[in-house]
């Protein structure tokens, strides 16, 4: 019996070496291509980030959270305020996300108590205090909100490539870090916990701790997609920066793409731009699909499309997790048949 | 006595409150599942009343065409959608259900626009008869109707299912399903049903909330917190306890309100988290403080 | 009369097979002891037959009819009552209400709350008390009793004297041998021995999901029993893991 562990195929080491070529062809594209095409693919890049956060918590650490717009906006809150006291725009930027992802951490140790439905709502609930908070300080103007002014100092054109570096930057990195976790002994806790969180308790996983890494990195990167979209936008209104309908667009990305699995997000995120991009025009009726999608794949398709092409076909493109070779052999044992005497 | 008033108005908001929240209660007291969806499908009710009221019909007439429909609705909405998501997956409710949330919401505004709607019109006097108990303290009629149908709708549930067998069934289901079934329950039957009594309670929420107040396709979302910070503040499981939980909730926006006109939701939200910590706080010292008890004790 | 009978029934847990083409007839007004040790798969054979476990194949035959698509609550209202392992009480209701709950599909036939107290007379007293409340002997009575208020024509059951004093085994089987003098059809698993032998007029032998023993109880012996519960004397069989 030959059984062997390896980290990666052959399919995952070709699939990461075209990765490494794409990014670094991205970083041209501000000097390369279009406006258009830069803002685009930083809108994208926001998606790539808010679809892999939401899909870490729910499909690893199986935390469904209706609220992580809190985040978003508290970073683009933050980041705001900082630029406010004189602090350098890009600087700002990721101070911001920086501190609105660390309010995660004492947040993690009440929150992550909850369970199921009450943490989905309770983490809602803690939008609106977000929410409800910021539109009290007069510092950004309640409800009509305030510009990112600080960035008048900056030409357009440059405007455009820093928000674009910035945003290919930090999903590389916060890809980069998921990617870290799951090949991680927290990532195998991870999974265990999925599984089975007694079981997992039961030979000494931490649960609470593989919980709450990954609230806090969802925490952060969900705040740093909050202060892209400030670079991007521009204005900061405090309604459709904790607007639950951030939520709606994590789930339906999450969900499509491929609950539970790396590059699930990544293609939820693709498809969801492009779904904005052609139908978002058409008011309600795009978010009414939205919505039959996310059903329809909750109940029909709960792998979503990655997961299930990854499970029909054995695929997997990046090399995350782990593969036993030689399992034909003590792959559906039957049970013990004869007793010795 | 100022501030007497603001704890009177809470108490009958708190009515409201009970209402809204006592299906939600029930839902997850026999499913375990959180119907994200619970307050779109009261303002889904609200948009129903007021259709008929628009076409000349008393709005508690309407409510008698209703109120049915939308308990049909529920028995629907438990077989076709709830019933799957419970297989498929712990997760999978709350998905499926915020799906129909934003399907609800969106296919609502679609139809009706974004304008605040009411009942206030279509209901006489009811609407803004009050009685004056002191110079500083007075109670709208509509509340104190709420607050009764509260109480009565609270009882009823409690009676029916301490008294009645169907009522015996639901609470042997939600304890035990396999267990209900050896015994001759049907629990997706029981299931539906359960989902049938949230989905019309939710719907004459909201009838009641269009009488009181306003309403528009967006309202759900709110109604959903505080229908759910309501059973938290009283206790999951605890029917009596989604009606303290609704009087909590009132008086503590209320006085928030008092205080300052823009912290009537906050003031809520924080009274929300603090309860949620305590309750945190003694469950890990040990001991039940009612956040799981299951509906039999109720 | 055949009552039941069993054909081929296959059961899984995941990939183990628990029940692995097991056949069997009981008849009308008999007592069929099954016993095997832990894990021999009488549980979930039970379970299948009961509605509370979907087989992977074979067929479940009532009276005559093929049942092995029918719901268990749909089971119930044929006949089938199961006592399940470790008794699974409501525990958040009373005694009487657990009785109740069992009432409202129930057949037509002698047993109600009454019937039951008279059966159990210990019970009569704990009327109002809460099922978590019960001791372990009334417990069991309660759940005995609970199945019994359906009218069943065939009582299923499930490892009646686990966890229990030898007073209170001694009770359960005082009763279950008032019953089948009543002329009711019982299955009984039993882990032990002993007592199974007492009151079977069959006994079957379970052995990793198969049936290797069968006949009437006045006919076997202890030691043939035994040797079959505990796979001794036994060929030499393959073995799961190749060389």
């Amino acid at each position: 019996m030959n059984v062997s562990v390896e980290r990666s195929t052959r399919l995952s080491r070709v699939s990461a070496a075209c990765v490494i070529a794409l990014l670094a062809a991205l970083a041209f594209v501000p000097v390369a291509l279009s406006a258009n095409v830069t803002d685009k693919l930083t809108t994208l890049f926001v998606y790539l980030i808010l679809a892999a956060m939401w899909n870490a918590l729910a499909g690893y650490a199986g935390l469904v959270s209706v609220g992580q717009q809190a985040f978003f906006g508290l970073g683009a809150y933050a980041a705001i305020r900082l630029t406010q006291h004189g602090v350098n725009v890009y600087a700002a930027l990721v101070l911001g996300a920086l501190l609105a992802g660390a309010t995660a951490i004492p947040l993690s140790i009440f929150m992550l108590r909850l369970r199921g439905g009450e943490f989905a709502i309770g983490m809602w609930v803690v939008a609106e205090v977000c929410f409800g908070l910021v539109i009290l300080d007069t510092s950004v103007h309640g409800l009509t909100g305030v510009s990112l002014i600080a960035l008048n100092k900056y030409s357009a054109h440059d405007q455009r490539a820093y928000a674009y570096w910035f945003a290919l930057g930090s999903a590389v990195v916060f890809l980069g870090l998921i990617f870290a976790l799951l090949r991680s002994r927290t990532g195998a806790s991870l999974q265990a916990i999925r599984d089975d969180e007694e079981a997992a308790a039961s030979v000494g996983v931490s649960v609470l701790g593989g919980k709450r890494v990954v609230f806090v990195l969802a925490a952060l990167g969900c705040a740093t997609a909050g202060t892209i979209w400030l670079a991007t936008s521009i204005t900061f209104t405090p309604r459709s920066y904790f607007g639950v309908e951030w939520t709606a667009y994590m789930i339906f990305m999450a969900l499509v793409g491929g609950l539970g699995t790396f590059e699930g997000p990544i293609l939820g995120a693709v498809l969801f731009f492009v779904v904005q991009d052609q139908f978002g025009d058409n008011g309600v009726w795009y978010l009414v699909g939205l919505g039959g999608a996310a059903i329809f794949f909750a109940l029909l398709l709960p792998r979503g499309l990655w997961g299930t092409v990854e499970e029909r076909f054995g695929l997997q493109l990046l090399p995350v997790g782990y593969r036993l070779r030689g399992l034909e052999s003590i792959a559906n044992p039957e049970p013990v048949e004869g007793r010795r005497p | 006595m100022i501030w007497v008033n603001q704890i009177v108005q809470g108490i009958l908001l708190g009515g409201y409150y009970a209402v809204l929240a006592s299906g939600l209660s029930l839902m997850f007291g026999v499913m375990r599942i959180i119907n994200l969806a619970h307050g779109d499908l009261a303002v889904l009710g609200a948009f129903l009343v007021f259709l008929f009221s628009k076409h000349g019909l008393s709005p508690w007439l309407a409510l008698v065409i209703v109120l049915p429909v939308m308990g049909v609705a529920g028995w629907v909405l438990q077989r076709g959608l709830l019933e799957r998501s419970l297989r498929a997956g712990p997760l999978t409710p709350l998905l499926a259900t915020f799906g129909l949330l934003i399907v609800i919401e969106n296919l609502l505004f679609e139809k009706f626009g974004p304008d605040e709607r009411s009942l206030f019109p279509y209901i006489g006097k009811l609407g803004y008869d009050s009685w004056t108990i002191t110079s500083q303290v007075i109670v709208g009629k509509i509340y104190v109707l709420i607050l009764v149908v509260a109480v009565c709708l609270l009882g009823g549930l409690q009676l029916f299912l301490a008294w009645t067998p169907l009522g015996r069934a639901l609470r042997a289901t939600a304890e035990d399903p396999d267990t209900a079934e050896l015994v001759g329950v049907d629990s997706r039957r029981v299931y539906a049903l359960a989902a049938a009594i949230a989905v019309a309670t939710a719907a004459l929420a909201g009838a009641f909330l269009a009488m009181r107040s306003s309403f528009n396709p967006y309202s759900g979302s709110q109604q959903l917190i505080f229908a759910f910070e309501a059973v938290v503040i009283g206790g999951i499981g605890s029917l009596w306890g989604t009606l303290t939980g609704g009087i909590v909730l009132g008086v503590a926006q209320n006085i928030g309100a008092q205080l300052n006109p823009q912290w009537f939701l906050l003031a809520g939200h924080l009274v929300f988290l603090a309860v949620l910590a305590l309750r945190l706080l003694l469950a890990s010292l040990g001991g039940n403080w009612g956040l799981r008890t299951i509906l039999g004790r109720a | 009369m055949t009552l039941l009978s069993v054909e081929e029934l296959d059961a899984r847990h995941g990939f183990l097979r628990a029940v692995r083409g097991v056949s069997f007839e009981v008849a009308a007004g008999e007592t069929l002891a099954i016993v095997g040790a832990n894990g021999a798969g009488k549980s979930t054979l039970l379970r299948a037959i009961a509605g509370a476990h979907k087989p992977a194949g074979g067929r479940i035959v009532f009276d005559g009819h093929d049942i092995t698509a029918l719901s268990a609550h749909h089971r119930v209202r044929e006949g089938i009552a199961l006592v399940p392992e470790g008794r699974r009480l409501f525990t958040g209701m009373t005694l009487e209400e657990n009785l109740l709950v069992a009432r409202r599909r129930a057949r037509p036939g002698p047993w109600d709350v009454e019937a039951v107290l008279d059966a159990f007379p210990l019970l009569a007293a704990r009327r109002k008390s809460r099922a978590g409340n019960l001791s372990g002997g009334e417990q069991q009575a309660t759940a005995i009793g609970r199945a019994l208020m359906t009218n069943p024509r065939l009582l299923l059951l499930d490892e009646v004297s686990l966890g229990l004093a030898p007073v209170a085994v001694d009770g359960v089987y005082r009763a279950l041998r008032g019953l089948i003098e009543t002329g009711a059809t019982l299955v009984l698993v039993e882990q032990d021995l002993n007592r199974a032998l007492e009151v079977a007029t069959r006994v079957a032998c379970m052995l990793e999901g198969e049936i290797v023993l069968e006949g009437p109880a006045a006919e076997m012996t202890r030691e043939q029993v035994v040797e079959a519960y505990f796979g001794l004397g036994r060929p030499e069989g393959e073995t799961a893991v190749p060389a």
